[in-house]
């Protein structure tokens, strides 16, 4: 069975979900081979069914944006013809698939949100025009080189050989032109990561700036918390928070929004989530469109009462 | 003296109805278009940086015809001169393809740095600016939410989920901005009259020294096979608040098992 090279996203050693997602779909294509630059646990790895985890241990690929990465990564490419490569489909993931892709002579496909495999053919699927239009999209030349969205697929565990190959690489100087200086660690909120939540609850302007009340109704849900980029450029909450055109996208089982209008740009973002809650004073609001249940009202008592509410029930 | 070539797209309203041609490319012609929002940091970026110092903006384009609006657009922001690459070809390209043209045209200009927005508001892959980068071989430091030029060095902040970095890069750079780099300028009614007199110079693909054959919708490394429009959404329940707002909601996330 051919191999598919799988891009592993991990931090301090531990495996993100949408890398074991990226795993459980390879299997559908051939035998997983996991790429890990740095450190990843082999044992996650091997327990989603990788066969093989090339492992790149150059300070380069901390050090340096993308480019040495993408390097490595189509050098292997051409070593391996793999019947596929999958990348998550983050702005990272994006740049080295794309620039691995160019140098392989490959086609790629970002963002897809499915991807189904009949025989040897690959088919995905994007959300594309603020989510209003689905396409169906095939690479036509090289090994397809797809990058995926998370929440795609539920991860599946499979015992896989897991056998390490620690690759050396030389990065040429070439790649290592955009160093990065600094780099902060963000503080863990303690809540699920908004990208992959199953339930969101988002704050916008409404709020007026203070995010309790959505903060302890995703308490009450175990759900993360989202914002419009209205309360973000207010200053009230970190952009890692919005949702939409140019915050995450995100399409969880759940998304409430408190006191954000639904403009396009934010609908951009969250238009795909299973079921759609809007709390909003304005009854005209153009996000009421989309819901499957809305509250006209203040959310600053709508919130609270349904917050006592659920904690109430869970006892 | 910094001399800048910013990269603006033409893309179709996306607060009209957008959609596709026969052969599933997306319809440029039906829809009206304007320079796409997320270039406007771009130019803006680039402006700031030449209005400290000492420099010139050139803004570049690769589209149809009604693309000229989009280079206009930027010329009244300040932008001092424009380049319309635009060739029947072109029409269809992939990212590669776009990639390709864009890197040909700014080797041909007189160039220190090359600004680009995060992404296209309609294909948005965000990935023509490394892209580029590749191509040209330069160093690219990319969705920056502050941009910083200090002599030949650019420092970037990059506001990442895990970590908020500090990237920097020397020599010919590329950058892409997001909107995160501060609201982009409207023209004012002096920088609408100037422009009518800046200058835009109209590129082909041979002007490029680029082969038909390398471009366009029949050579793209990727297809789209369909498209199809969401369902729309069956209308939901919708309550005012008279007291029990929320208790209404819990009952309905009760009923969806969320609760
Ligand atoms: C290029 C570009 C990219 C963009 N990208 C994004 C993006 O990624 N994400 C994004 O969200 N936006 C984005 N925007 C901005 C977008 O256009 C809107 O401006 C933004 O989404 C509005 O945020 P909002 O709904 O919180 O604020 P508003 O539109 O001001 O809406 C606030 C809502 O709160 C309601 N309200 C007020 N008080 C209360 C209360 N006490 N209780 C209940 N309801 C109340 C009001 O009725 C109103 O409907 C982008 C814009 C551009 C141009
Ligand atoms: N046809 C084009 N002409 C000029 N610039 C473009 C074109 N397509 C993309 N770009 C630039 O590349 C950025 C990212 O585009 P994309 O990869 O399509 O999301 C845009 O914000 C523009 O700066």
């Amino acid at each position: 069975m051919s191999e598919v090279l799988v891009l592993i996203d991990a931090v301090d050693g531990k495996v993100s979900k949408p890398s074991l997602e990226l795993l459980t779909i390879a299997r559908a294509i051939g035998a997983p081979s996991a790429v890990v630059f740095g450190d990843a646990d082999t044992a996650t790895l091997s327990g989603y069914g990788a066969e093989k985890i090339y492992t790149y241990a150059d300070q380069a690929f901390q050090d340096f944006l993308v480019a040495p990465k993408a390097e490595a990564l189509a050098a292997l490419i051409a070593e391996k013809s793999p019947a596929a490569v999958l990348v998550p489909s983050s702005a990272e993931g994006k740049e080295i698939a794309a620039r691995a892709a160019l140098k392989s002579g490959s086609g790629l496909i970002t963002d897809a949100v499915e991807v189904a495999v009949d025989g040897g053919n690959i088919t995905t699927t994007q959300s594309v025009f603020a989510g209003s239009y689905t396409v169906a999209a095939k690479v036509t030349k090289g090994a397809p080189v797809i990058a995926v969205k998370p929440n795609s697929v539920a991860p599946v565990e499979a015992a896989g050989a897991g056998a390490v190959e620690a690759v050396s690489f030389e990065v040429s100087d070439a790649a290592k032109g955009a160093k990065i200086v600094t780099s902060e660690p963000k503080a863990a909120s303690g809540r699920p990561e908004l990208a992959e939540a199953a339930i969101v609850v988002s704050g916008g302007r409404g709020t007026g700036g203070d995010f309790s009340e959505v903060e302890g109704l995703a308490d009450a849900l175990g759900a993360a918390v989202g914002a419009s980029r209205a309360a973000v450029d207010s200053g009230w909450i970190s952009h890692t928070f919005q949702v939409g055109q140019t915050g995450k996208t995100v399409s969880p089982q759940l998304y409430i929004a408190a006191g954000i209008s639904g403009a396009i740009q934010h609908r951009a973002g969250m238009q795909t989530s299973k079921t759609i809650v809007a709390i909003n004073k304005d009854e005209e609001a153009p996000l009421f469109e989309l819901v499957d249940f809305g509250v006209v009202g203040d959310l600053k008592t709508v919130l609270p009462q349904a917050t006592v509410e659920i904690n109430k029930r869970k006892g | 003296m910094t001399k800048i070539v910013v990269a603006v797209k033409y893309v179709p309203d996306a607060t009209a109805d957008r959609t596709f041609e026969s052969d599933n490319t997306v319809d440029r012609e039906n829809v009206d278009g304007l320079l796409s929002e997320l270039d406007e940091y771009a130019v803006e970026q680039a402006l700031q940086v030449v209005e400290a110092g000492d420099g010139e903006v050139t803004v570049l384009t690769v589209g149809p015809d009604d693309a000229a609006d989009a280079v206009r657009k930027a010329l009244q922001m300040g932008a001092d001169a424009g380049v319309h690459v635009v060739d029947d070809a072109i029409a269809g390209s992939d990212a590669f393809a776009t990639s390709l043209v864009l890197a040909k045209a700014i080797e041909k200009l007189d160039y220190d740095l090359v600004f680009f927005g995060m992404a296209s508001t309609d294909a948005g892959m965000g990935v023509v600016p490394t892209l580029v980068a590749e191509r040209l071989g330069l160093p690219a430091v990319t969705y920056a939410s502050e941009v910083t030029v200090n002599g030949d060095t650019v420092s970037i902040r990059r506001d990442g989920d895990a970590a908020s970095q500090t990237i920097e890069a020397t020599g010919k750079v590329v950058v892409s901005v997001t909107d995160q780099t501060g609201e982009a300028r409207y023209p004012s009614f002096k920088g609408i009259m100037a422009a009518k007199k800046k200058n835009v110079d109209e590129w082909s693909l041979a002007d490029l020294g680029i082969d038909a054959s390398e471009v366009g919708l029949d050579n793209a490394w990727t297809g789209v096979e369909s498209n199809s429009p969401r369902p729309p959404r069956a209308a939901g329940e919708i309550v005012t608040d008279e007291g029990d707002g929320g208790l209404k909601l819990v009952e309905f996330l009760a009923g969806k098992k969320f609760v």
